[in-house]
């Protein structure tokens, strides 16, 4: 501009080129965060969807049984050594499933009945009971107190999982008549209106389908599927208990929206859970079978100790061999080796490696340590080696990243005072790179323990029911555990891959925790 | 080996601990026909140089005259540098320091060396002193390393300031104390040769002020090589100067000589701030 009264800062073109510049730089500032605030959207519906379904897995429910240890039961004639009383399932069970049937008489002599009521407990729950029998044989022959899990399905209805429910809190019955074997008849003036009305809405809402759907009223012990209704009376089919218990109370009514055809759990299990529960024999309680147990094909006995020490030992393998490998060749790239081709070429080639789709080192240690070496297969040494492999070019290019950002004034200073070149590393550049080194180690330990594909690959996929005790066990690991709880069709395992999950997610935070403790603590200035 | 090196220290020290004045100048080192190139670049040319015991040598010129290098060579501290090739002899006590067989760790030690920037490594005050010592296993109990340290700090002219925190961490120093810390750290080993890269360059006056000091003081025990920017650092700390331009020797002689009465038109260009 050459104006006449020149107005060297607040012409016209450089108020408009403030004016850009500032729509630019809040156009960026607004990009980065909103970028920022989807990242951290996306990562708390992460977390806020696998703990939420964790949570439900977090606790579980459990029967008490009070039984007399029947020797003619568990422990008959013939099969009475320690050893056969821990492997007598069978007998544990009818054990349990006869204090059932007592408890429930009126099942008695319908076989469908008989066998969903015993389908509350699950057959291989009663071992861990069977084991600590055998080994404390005293207790044979006297009265016990035995908790078992409630069977998945069932314990999954108690936490609501199995279907919508609507509940109903009904007038109140004058009495309950049993007309005919298993049918009841309740009446109390305009004690079913509420429940009328409910099913009217329903009906609007769903039209005829609502029909299929069970209507369950329960009165302490008691409980009946309603057959018909008025406002004044309700007819139902009694699934357990007595219609006496129906006589001045005031019943709750549950309408569960999906058909009895289409769920897991009968009508008649629902009933006796009900029961069961009245009678203050469920109880819901933490979990922590979870931790203790390995795995199984039944979700509440299933447990990730076995996954746990699986990962630990495979991680030790990892530690041992990538930690010491990882350290000592970036050292030597760094510090001593010369920097010509050959070098150049390693380094690239490493960096290459650093991006090898982990499944292609899980072919490699099929291949390598399994085909030609002959080391077992599923065992953690195999998965610790294959995992070392894949994390070396990992901790190589951190440790060489905190071995360059050491400055050389150091190195300089050591050889001053006449070091030698080894001890001027060994003295001075690796203590001051620790914790840089360490943190990738740390950080590569991290991935290698969530990695999953390269285990598939080496059989660590097996169902393994027993806790490995050494690296050449055969074991899974927590990842794969999650892949496998995963794939399995039953509902109840939903919860418990979270919560898995959830598992993982703790050893990573862990170490990710170690590793900011690690730079706070070790970090040097100058 | 470790015995025989700390002996023939000894004898030296001993030797000539006797005359303490400056009249005595032998040729502490003798540089022939100095070579240095990086790769294809020479970055020294046939420099040869005597430098006397128990006096301040300062080496001047612009920047990349090749002072520095010079400087490096004479405790091998080149041979870290993969590109560089020095040729020539430096003659220290009758021998070739520059021979390959010449071990550049044990030459290191008898040829401390300071650096432009204050170094300290990032560990206690005490462990900075005290690490040559142990490398070189000098001392033999605690007792002597506490000595040792003790003096190295005072003859640094530091002690006074740090003898109360001495396990507080180098770096916590001033800049001009970690310099001197870096001094002490080189005294420690007992060098006979102590080098200066540019000391006081990254220091405010004050704080250079108390270097100069203390490289005067200094002189009395070491031979000292010092590399400056500032010509009235020079003037005031050295005996000797050398003046470098473009990889060569112009002039030595004298400091009072180099300054007052040039001989070379070079040398007074620059010394008078015609070029540089």
């Amino acid at each position: 501009m050459t104006d006449a009264a020149p107005a060297p800062f607040r012409n016209e073109k450089a108020l408009k080129r403030l004016k850009k510049r500032r729509a630019a730089d809040m156009r960026f500032k607004f990009y980065g965060m909103s970028a920022i605030a989807f990242a951290l959207a996306a990562l708390s519906l992460l977390i806020i969807s696998i703990l939420s379904q964790a949570m439900s897995a977090a606790t579980y429910h459990i029967v008490r049984y009070d039984v007399v240890l029947d020797p003619a039961v568990i422990a008959p004639p013939g099969k009475d050594k320690p050893a056969d009383v821990a492997r007598n399932i069978d007998g544990f069970y009818d054990l349990l499933r006869d204090n059932l049937l007592q408890t429930f008489p009126d099942v008695q002599g319908n076989r469908l009945e008989t066998r969903q009521l015993g389908d509350l407990l699950t057959r291989l729950a009663v071992l861990p009971v069977a084991k600590s029998v055998a080994a404390n044989p005293t207790q044979i022959g006297q009265e016990m107190t035995i908790k078992v899990p409630l069977n998945d399905d069932l314990d999954l209805y108690l936490k609501g999982a199995v279907s919508p429910e609507a509940r109903l809190k009904l007038g109140a019955v004058e009495q309950g008549i049993e007309t005919t074997p298993g049918r009841v008849t309740l009446s109390g003036a305009n004690a079913f209106k509420g429940l009328q009305s409910l099913i009217a809405a329903q009906r609007a809402e769903v039209g005829d389908a609502v029909d299929a759907r069970s209507i369950l009223v329960t009165a302490g012990k008691s409980t009946g599927r309603v057959v018909s209704m008025s406002a004044d009376a309700l007819e139902m089919d009694l699934l357990t208990g007595s219609a006496s218990d129906f006589n001045a109370a005031r019943p709750l009514a549950r309408v569960i929206a999906l058909p009895e055809s289409q769920r897991n759990v009968s009508d008649d299990q629902i009933a006796w859970t009900l029961a069961l529960k009245d009678m203050g024999r469920i109880s819901r309680v933490p979990h922590f079978s979870l931790l203790t147990h390995t795995d199984s094909t039944y979700p509440e006995l299933a447990g990730a100790l076995a996954a746990i020490v699986g990962s630990l030992l495979t991680m030790l393998v990892t530690a041992f061999i990538a930690i010491p490998v990882g350290i000592f060749a970036s050292v030597y790239l760094e510090e001593f080796a010369p920097r010509n081709r050959l070098t150049e070429i390693i380094e690239v080639n490493i960096n290459n490696l650093a991006a090898v789709p982990s499944i292609v080192f899980g072919l490699l240690g099929a291949a390598v340590f399994l085909g030609f070496f002959g080391l077992p297969r599923s065992a953690p040494l195999v998965g610790g080696l294959v995992l070392a492999l894949l994390t070396l070019p990992t901790i190589i290019i951190a440790s060489r990243a905190a071995l360059k950002s050491v400055p050389p004034s150091i190195r300089a200073a050591a050889l001053g005072v006449g070091a030698s070149k080894m001890q001027s590393v060994f003295h001075h550049v690796l203590p001051v790179a620790g914790p840089g080194i360490f943190t990738g180690a740390i950080l590569g330990m991290a991935r290698a323990l969530g990695e999953t594909a390269p285990l598939l690959l080496i059989g660590m996929v097996a169902f393994v029911a027993d806790v490995p005790t050494g690296p050449t066990d055969e074991s899974t690991a927590l990842p794969v555990l999650v892949y496998s709880w995963a794939t399995h069709a039953e509902r109840a395992w939903e919860p418990m891959t979270a919560a898995v999950i959830v598992i993982l997610l703790m050893f990573l935070i862990t170490m990710n925790g170690i590793v900011v403790f690690l730079r706070r603590r070790f970090e040097r200035r100058w | 080996m470790e015995t025989t090196i700390t002996e023939s220290r000894e004898t030296l020290t001993a030797g000539t601990s006797m005359d303490e004045t400056r009249g005595l100048t032998y040729p502490r080192i003798e540089c022939k026909n100095i070579n240095v190139s990086y790769g294809d670049k020479q970055a020294i040319f046939d420099i040869s140089l005597p430098i006397p015991d128990r006096s301040v040598t300062a080496l001047i010129g612009p920047s990349g005259c090749g002072k520095s290098t010079f400087l490096r060579c004479l405790n091998r501290m080149n041979d870290t540098i993969e590109s560089c090739k020095v040729t020539g002899e430096i003659i220290m006590d009758g021998e070739n320091i520059n021979d390959p067989d010449i071990d550049p760790v044990l030459l290191r030690s008898r040829v401390g060396m300071v650096f432009q920037k204050p170094n300290p490594f990032p560990k206690s005050i005490f462990d900075n002193i005290a690490y040559g010592p142990r490398i070189h296993g000098l001392a033999e109990t605690r007792e002597d390393l506490d000595e040792m340290v003790e003096k190295s700090l005072r003859r640094a002219g530091l002690w006074e300031e740090v003898k109360d925190r001495l396990s507080s961490p180098g770096n916590s120093l001033s800049g001009g104390q970690q310099q001197r810390l870096c001094i002490a750290r080189a005294i420690a080993v007992r060098p006979e040769v102590i080098l200066m890269d540019e000391p006081c360059s990254a220091l405010d006056p004050v704080a250079t002020a108390r270097i100069e000091e203390l490289i005067d003081e200094l002189r009395k025990r070491y031979c000292i090589v010092i590399v400056t920017h500032s010509m009235q650092q020079a003037a005031r700390v050295s005996q000797r100067t050398a003046f470098f331009h473009l990889g060569e020797l112009v002039e030595m002689g004298e400091t009072d000589q180099i300054f007052t009465n040039p001989r070379e038109r070079r040398t007074e260009d620059y010394i008078t701030g015609r070029f540089g």
